[in-house]
């Protein structure tokens, strides 16, 4: 590298986030020192306008070619830094992060000296690998106009028909015979008490109807290659192999009901599920005739039972359910007996009042003593404990419903690892951000939405239908993607093919190829997402894993274990 | 389909998803905020549940990323003041209000706000903090544009000599600006209930009694109190407590629905609190607990077994201040009990309800609202469409949602409006 290196050092306070415990205008001071820096400051918020602001005349007024800010997280900040740089006409991968807050002052904050030591230390480090960094491009590549949505159930032929209504070819694809998903199996939906099935009708046809909506039904996927803007997804159709070429692919894949086995002498009979208990009433079987007593048991296997988590869906469920049986017929005795009941949000609450009104009761069990079913001489019992009257109640039940979670489904594990995108603890799909990226994958060109992403009502599973809809169009509209730049790439002088990098690579972007030299592993730059796992893993080092490289890593180590006497 | 562009309404947390996403497609948004700065509520919270990211912290870099965006234009201290047209080709006004500064000098500096000698309570905290009379209302507002507070300013005139980009404009005016679009997307957010009215709790009388979005403010790092939970007489909490349903599920004010993110919230609050004090003691007074969301089951296991945060079911008959301004809380645990609970600081987590000005915007859009003010759907399982072809609804307006179902259905007007400006659809089924 024959031109000067002038390195600029942004210190930031984040507050008093950063500064209540670090020296800061210690640390400006200490970081002007430095090899090759030219210009050091601190600002209250580097990240807001003005510290922006601030990194752009610096750049321009010192003749900046080395960036380096010491702040929060690279994890939310970096790319607004690196775009700052950019401005100023400074390749944004000039550019080195120093975590100063999350891996300093928030785990120091009662060791003040130490903190503002081990910032200098940071800082030192980033410095001395931005004299090393080089520039980098992103590589930009063409988009397929047109999805793949796996699953078509509600959420599913929602995001399938607004793509369409977007303007783009839709692929959706189902491995049953119909469309509908859980859908099919309901009786009547809350709030509204409409017929699920005259509901489902419109819904399809206005997907059957639309020119831009391709159906694959009875398909099932068998792999699916490439990357955002350039996926292969390979299909079982009725027997038959089909390729299909999208850009994107939203998993719509729903959710199933948990089975009860071995819980309350569940035996589909006398005591069924709450699905179980749509079919029948679906049937015309809503008097439910030579019943008596109806015992509706929330949270089995539920909140610590079997699953951890709480299904959302299952209060309101159950007191559709026994307001509409109380309702057909007002002698029956239906109770309801649960923990919390999760009548949240506006119309949910008012629904709740009105089976109460409707002559629903309502026995609340503690958590750690749920209701117990005793089958004797025919006869069913269920034991409640009345957490409010702090004693046990005997419920006479000529039909017992046990409102069981939603699960995964259980081919879901392999989707996802056709797809390369994780399952959370609770093997629901897992998105990119539990808070802010709800629909997305940290898979570039996945999304996902619905039950496959963890229990929610129709409406909600429309919503984020639509909303996965938004997500896709966006590569869709724009024609292009634009693609990491820091990816690894291969020395074929150093490379002897020994294909390590292919088999540790987690997206299936090393090969090993043929050339004219012999077998060398190959990079394909759009699929890499710069994990390092193959530059790592390679013994020849023949890998390098761009602004991570060797010479890089190195000498931030080195200067660590320098001491700073031996520096200045 | 005349206008390639879209009006969002509300530049909180479902509005910014709305204009990004928009604008990532290609099609140009005019985000008009009403306050200085987009953000929101969520720019209020400390942290969120059920991971306790810091708010502000993965809110800022998206508040940058739409003021940044090429096709999105932020206009604050605005108003939408008039419609006219039909979905394709909307005609928009809206007011702009005079920040007293030229917004395209000002550089953020904050000179002006270090020397204008006004102090005024700021908004933005809960009126926690004081201000000076030019002001942003955030460290990390966006865009970070100073503006005057005219209602309160004697033109001293020191803040326009020291400004060193002759930015200071104390005539500015308000101007009416026109925009041409084929959408609109509203998502306005919320209001928090002022509890003063619901007597039993004390709020405004006692000392201690403060409401939910005040604690947010005094327990974060950058908030009035540099992160310390004190009470007035400037003792830090031992004992504190979170009422649940305050002024919600109560239909003496016709609000009986449930806020949804209250249980969470106080959930956060309390682990938040323990583990600045870890040997504080802290209680959430409940009717029913509502952790029905994506980790939320977890998240309250957490806190009871990992914080010992108690939850106690019962909703406070009354709360008493005692002498040493302590609050003793009676509530009843079973049919035939009355308990008391005595603690020195009580949190309401208080209804969220509907913004200010919700009936005249929706009057000037033409749009219906239901009982409670919630923008009313066009149909129900349809949660995107108001009454009014062409005039989609995002996030907590239009009913209660959390931060993630925000964005979502922040996400999902933006695929409606898209059906209109890049599919030409005017087709309104869902």
């Amino acid at each position: 590298m024959t031109e000067e290196l002038r390195i600029g050092v942004f210190i930031c306070h984040c507050g008093i986030n950063i500064g209540g415990v670090v020296d800061v205008p210690a640390v400006v001071e200490y970081a002007s020192t430095l090899e090759n820096v030219v210009h050091a400051e601190r600002n209250l918020y580097t990240c807001s306008s003005d510290g922006l602001e601030s990194i752009k005349s610096a750049i321009n007024e010192y003749e900046l070619n080395r960036v380096v800010v010491a702040s929060c997280t690279p994890r939310t900040h970096e790319p607004l830094f690196r775009a700052t740089c950019e401005e100023a006409g400074l390749n944004r991968y000039l550019f080195e992060f120093v975590n100063i807050r999350d891996q300093c002052s928030w785990v120091h904050m009662h060791e003040l000296e130490k903190a503002t030591e081990k910032a200098k230390d940071l800082v030192r480090m980033g410095v001395a690998k931005a004299a090393l960094l080089e520039p980098l491009e992103e590589l930009t590549s063409e988009v397929t106009p047109s999805a793949v949505v796996i699953g078509a159930g509600i959420s599913g032929m929602t995001a399938a028909l607004s793509i369409a209504k977007n303007g783009f070819h839709v692929h959706l694809i189902e491995k049953k015979r119909e469309m509908g998903g859980m859908l099919r199996r309901l009786y009547k939906l809350y709030p509204t008490e409409e017929l699920a099935a005259e509901f489902l009708e419109q819904r399809i046809k206005a997907v059957e109807e639309h020119e831009r909506v391709e159906l694959h039904l009875s398909a099932s996927i068998k792999a699916v290659e490439g990357y955002v803007g350039k996926f292969k997804v390979i299909l079982d159709e009725n027997g038959a192999e089909k390729s299909i070429d999208t850009g994107v692919i939203i998993v719509a894949t729903g959710a199933k009901e948990f089975e009860p086995e071995g819980l309350y002498e569940y035996d589909g009979e006398k005591v069924i599920t709450q699905l179980q208990l749509e079919e029948k009433l679906k049937r015309g079987d809503s008097k439910l005739d030579g019943i008596e007593n109806v015992v509706m048991i929330q949270c089995a296997g539920a909140r610590g039972e079997v699953v951890g988590y709480c299904s959302k869906i299952c209060c309101m469920n159950a007191i559709k359910n026994a307001k509409l049986i109380k309702e057909a017929n007002p002698d029956i005795n239906v109770f309801i007996a649960h923990n919390e009941l999760q009548a949240y949000g506006e119309e949910y609450e008012l629904y709740y009042r009105d089976a109460k009104k409707a002559g629903v009761r309502f026995l609340r069990f503690p958590l750690e003593r749920r209701p117990k079913v005793i089958k004797s001489e025919g006869k069913l019992v269920v034991d409640v404990f009345h957490e409010r009257l702090q004693m046990n109640i005997p419920l006479e039940a000529d039909l017992v419903v046990l409102s069981v979670p939603l699960v995964q489904n259980p081919d879901a594990e392999k989707l996802s690892k056709m797809l390369k995108v994780p399952l959370g603890q609770d093997k629901f799909f897992f998105e990119a951000h539990v808070k802010l990226r709800p629909v997305d994958f940290a898979t570039d060109g996945i999304f996902l939405c619905g039950t496959a992403q963890g229990p929610k009502d129709i409406e909600e599973s429309i919503s984020q239908g639509y909303a996965a809809a938004s997500r896709a169009t966006i590569p869709l509209a724009k024609g292009y993607v634009s693609s990491e730049a820091i990816i690894s790439s291969v020395d074929e002088a150093i490379c002897v093919g020994c294909g390590i990098c292919e088999s540790v690579c987690p997206y299936g972007a090393v090969e090993v190829v043929e050339t004219e030299e012999g077998r060398r592993a190959k990079v394909t730059g759009v699929k890499c997402k710069g994990c390092g796992t193959c530059g790592s893993s390679c013994i020849k080092r023949a890998i390098k894993m761009h602004h991570f490289t060797d010479e890089q890593l190195i000498a931030q180590e080195r200067t660590a274990l320098v001491t700073e006497e031996v520096v200045s | 389909m005349k206008d390639r562009a879209v009006l969002v309404i509300g530049g909180g947390v479902a509005g910014m998803q709305a204009a990004f996403d928009l604008a990532e497609a290609g099609i140009k948004v005019c985000l008009v905020e009403r306050t200085l700065s987009i953000g929101g509520r969520m720019a209020q919270l400390d942290k969120t549940f059920p991971t306790n990211d810091c708010a502000i912290c993965i809110l800022a870099p998206k508040m940058m990323d739409c003021y940044r965006h090429e096709n999105i234009e932020v206009l604050t201290l605005s108003e939408v003041t008039a419609i006219e047209g039909e979905i394709g080709s909307f005609k928009v006004k809206i007011r702009r209000k005079p920040r007293f500064v030229d917004e395209a000098k000002c550089n953020g500096c904050g000179d002006c706000a270090r020397v204008c000698p006004m102090g005024i309570l700021n908004k933005f905290d809960m009126d926690l903090r004081v201000r000076s009379g030019a002001y942003i209302p955030f460290m990390q507002a966006v865009p970070l544009i100073y503006a005057l507070d005219r209602d309160k300013c004697m033109r001293c005139g020191l803040c326009e000599a020291v400004c060193g980009k002759d930015a200071i404009r104390y005539d500015q005016k308000p101007e009416i600006v026109e925009r041409n679009v084929s959408a609109i997307i509203v998502a306005i957010g919320f209001d928090p209930l002022d509890p003063s009215g619901l007597t039993e709790y004390g709020y405004g009388r006692y000392d201690n009694v403060i409401t939910a979005l005040e604690f947010e403010r005094l327990i974060c790092a950058a908030g009035p109190t540099g992160g310390h939970v004190i009470r007035k007489d400037g003792k830090e909490v031992k004992r504190i407590a979170w009422i649940q349903c305050v002024g919600a599920r109560d239909t003496r004010d016709n609000r009986p629905y449930c806020c949804s993110v209250c249980c969470m919230h106080a959930t956060k609050e309390a682990i938040l609190t323990k583990e600045h004090y870890p040997e504080a003691a802290t209680f959430v007074l409940y009717t029913d607990l509502r952790c029905f969301g994506k980790g939320f089951q977890e998240y309250v296991n957490r806190a009871e077994d990992d914080y010992e945060v108690k939850y106690i079911r019962g909703k406070p008959g009354e709360i008493r201040e005692k002498e040493n301004k302590n609050l003793e809380i009676f509530y009843s645990p079973s049919s035939d009990r009355v308990e008391k609970l005595e603690v020195d600081m009580v949190v309401l987590s208080t209804a969220l309800i509907p913004s200010e000005g919700v009936e005249a915007l929706a009057e000037i859009l033409g749009t219906e609202l239901d009982k409670y003010k919630f923008f009313k759907l066009k149909d129900s399982y349809n949660p995107t469409e108001t009454t009014r072809a062409g005039i989609f609804v995002a996030g907590y307006c239009q009913a209660p949602r959390d931060i993630p179902e925000c964005i979502a259905h922040g996400s999902a007007t933006a695929s409606r409006a898209m059906e209109v400006v890049l599919g030409g659809s005017y087709d309104r089924r869902a």
